[in-house]
């Protein structure tokens, strides 16, 4: 079966309202044409998962995408606050988030639990902490071989996953490189999953120990050239920085962000018009890629 | 602040990213938080420490970057790392098994007892006055490695007698609170700041001004602490930066905001 399509069709077909979905990427590889097209086509209800939400999950929970947010850092890396997810935990605009906060090392033992078919996730983790006292998924466990009192948490299990990574070949197996995050775990904690790819080519090259994803765990493979900017997508274009720092701008304001939104995502049909609308070009990479890419 | 009493200019910024890169030793493996620790750490590294091993939560291990890095994933850490691994990984084999010497952090809010707040200001957990990002790798950072430093800017709305959220522990209670917790490690040994350097005390684990930077006073630093600071008897003088380290750390901090337009120490 051919699992190589449109992304807009990619989310029309996985992509419900009111499931869990999770988009992955530890500040590489954030699957940002997806969400502006879960956005397009207008989910809502979604409890969003992401370890670090950025500017993409700041458009999603601004444009009411969002009933609930389980998360471990919530930024724009190197700039500060993401203003829209503030603005809906600190006054629910448009809609209030129920947030599930844990911490990173937390959130990856979760995802590593749903994709290994246990129910939670044990760690060393919460000593001291309030966090517990504020969210109820955080337990303690008692080791019953040593007796030691250990963190407990429920296992990741999204409706659907969505990353992105740098190439797929023709039958739809996906090889990422670089910085890989969490999407390995989150691709197989869930029940379907989308990657937009960079490139599709005849053969993937990967070397024998690549964080390589087969096809048959993929539910759709998606050609979307420069999918993860402002993000970036190592071997191919670099961060966009200055456009990490505009947000800032756009998002502060309401009206302001939702002009910006309806302008470059609403008003786009794919991510090559947003690109274009929004006027941006991905930075090309500074270095090439090292061998593997 | 500028500094005064010298004839060497240097900012506050600078004395505290020098002072905090020299307590790293050659060899040792810091798990470093993005912003000032990063900072001092390859400072660190360009400097008296080339073999520091720098391990940052994205999953570089022996990280090596050229600039520093905006965000805790650039593609600059990734290039110049001996390897990458995935975020369960760093967590659970590097992290939780005990491999990191010195969990160097920074924090919005800090305690007598060195426990830090990156959560929440102000109002409730529930309505925030302000929502910060949030724990990231902090609480198991605090609580696994073998211990930890904390780099901040000194004034009474970081220095806390109460902390808005306990988000990473540092020395709980005071005490012997922390080791009946249950957290790993000595927890944080010295929080190196813009006025001085703070070390806890040995029994109550309370943190103590035991360093000033040159010019500095002790009022100075009483002033800007949100508690009845302890003062060590015998406190110490750090020294002024040299030529050499200035001239490293300006070198690094042009070549970062060459690459990112703008500087990420600050």
């Amino acid at each position: 079966m051919n699992k190589h399509m449109s992304l807009k069709d990619a989310v029309a077909r996985f992509v419900k309202d009111g499931q869990t979905v999770a988009l992955e990427g530890f500040t590489h590889l954030i699957p940002f044409a997806a969400g502006h097209e879960i956005i397009r086509q207008g989910r809502r209800d979604l409890t969003l998962v992401r370890m670090t939400p950025d500017i993409l999950y700041d458009q999603m929970i601004g444009m009411g995408c969002a009933k609930g947010l389980q998360f471990s850092w919530g930024g724009n890396p190197g700039v500060g606050s993401i203003h829209r997810f503030r603005d809906a935990i600190e006054n629910g605009w448009p809609q209030p988030l129920q947030v599930q906060e844990h911490s990173h090392a937390d959130m990856a033992g979760r995802y590593q639990a749903g994709a290994s078919g246990l129910p939670f996730s044990v760690l060393r983790g919460y000593v001291g902490s309030d966090l517990p006292k504020h969210n109820a998924n955080i337990k303690s466990i008692t080791c019953p071989f040593t007796g030691e009192k250990l963190a407990a948490t429920p296992a990741i299990n999204p409706d659907v996953t969505i990353i992105h990574a740098q190439k797929a070949d023709r039958e739809g197996n996906v090889l990422i490189n670089g910085i890989v995050g969490i999407q390995k775990e989150a691709v197989l904690a869930a029940k379907a999953a989308i990657v937009t790819v960079e490139e599709v080519v005849d053969d993937l090259q990967a070397p024998m120990n690549a964080c390589l994803l087969p096809h048959w765990v993929l539910g759709a493979i998606c050609h979307v050239p420069n999918g993860a900017h402002p993000s970036y997508a190592h071997g191919y274009y670099g961060r966009d920085n200055a456009f990490c720092k505009a947000w800032d701008a756009v998002s502060r304001d309401r009206d302001t962000f939702r002009a910006w939104m309806d302008k470059n995502v609403m008003s786009t049909k794919d991510h090559a018009e947003f690109l274009r609308s929004a006027g941006v070009t991905p930075p090309r990479s500074v270095t090439p890629a090292k061998a593997g890419a | 602040m500028p500094d005064t009493n010298t004839t060497t200019e240097y900012t506050a910024t600078e004395i505290m990213t020098i002072e905090a890169s020299r307590r790293l030793k050659d060899g040792t493996v810091c798990f470093v938080g993005i912003g000032m620790p990063s900072a001092a750490a390859n400072l660190a590294r360009l400097t008296h420490a080339p073999e520091v091993v720098l391990i940052y939560e994205s999953g570089t291990i022996g990280a090596k970057p050229d600039v520093l890095p905006l965000s805790i994933g650039d593609g600059e850490l990734a290039e110049h790392a001996d390897t990458v691994v995935s975020i369960p990984e760093i967590f659970r084999y590097w992290l939780q098994g005990g491999r990191v010497d010195v969990g160097f952090l920074g924090a919005a809010q800090v305690d007598r007892f060195g426990n830090i707040n990156t959560t929440v200001i102000g109002g409730s957990y529930e309505k925030p006055k302000v929502r910060l990002p949030g724990a990231g790798g902090a609480p198991e950072i605090a609580s696994n490695a073998k211990e930890t430093w904390i780099i901040i800017k000194q004034g009474k709305r970081t220095f806390v007698p109460k902390l808005d959220f306990m988000t990473s522990v540092g020395h709980l209670d005071g005490g012997d609170s922390r080791q009946k917790s249950g957290a790993r490690g000595k927890g944080p040994t010295a929080v190196i700041t813009d006025l001085g350097v703070l070390t806890p005390d040995p029994v109550t684990r309370e943190l103590t001004l035991t360093a000033l930077h040159p010019g500095i006073t002790v009022d100075q630093v009483k002033a800007n602490t949100g508690w009845d600071l302890k003062v060590a008897d015998t406190l110490a003088t750090t020294q002024a930066p040299t030529a050499d380290e200035l001239r490293v750390l300006r070198d690094l901090q042009e070549r970062t905001a060459k690459a990112h337009g703008t500087v990420s120490s600050e």
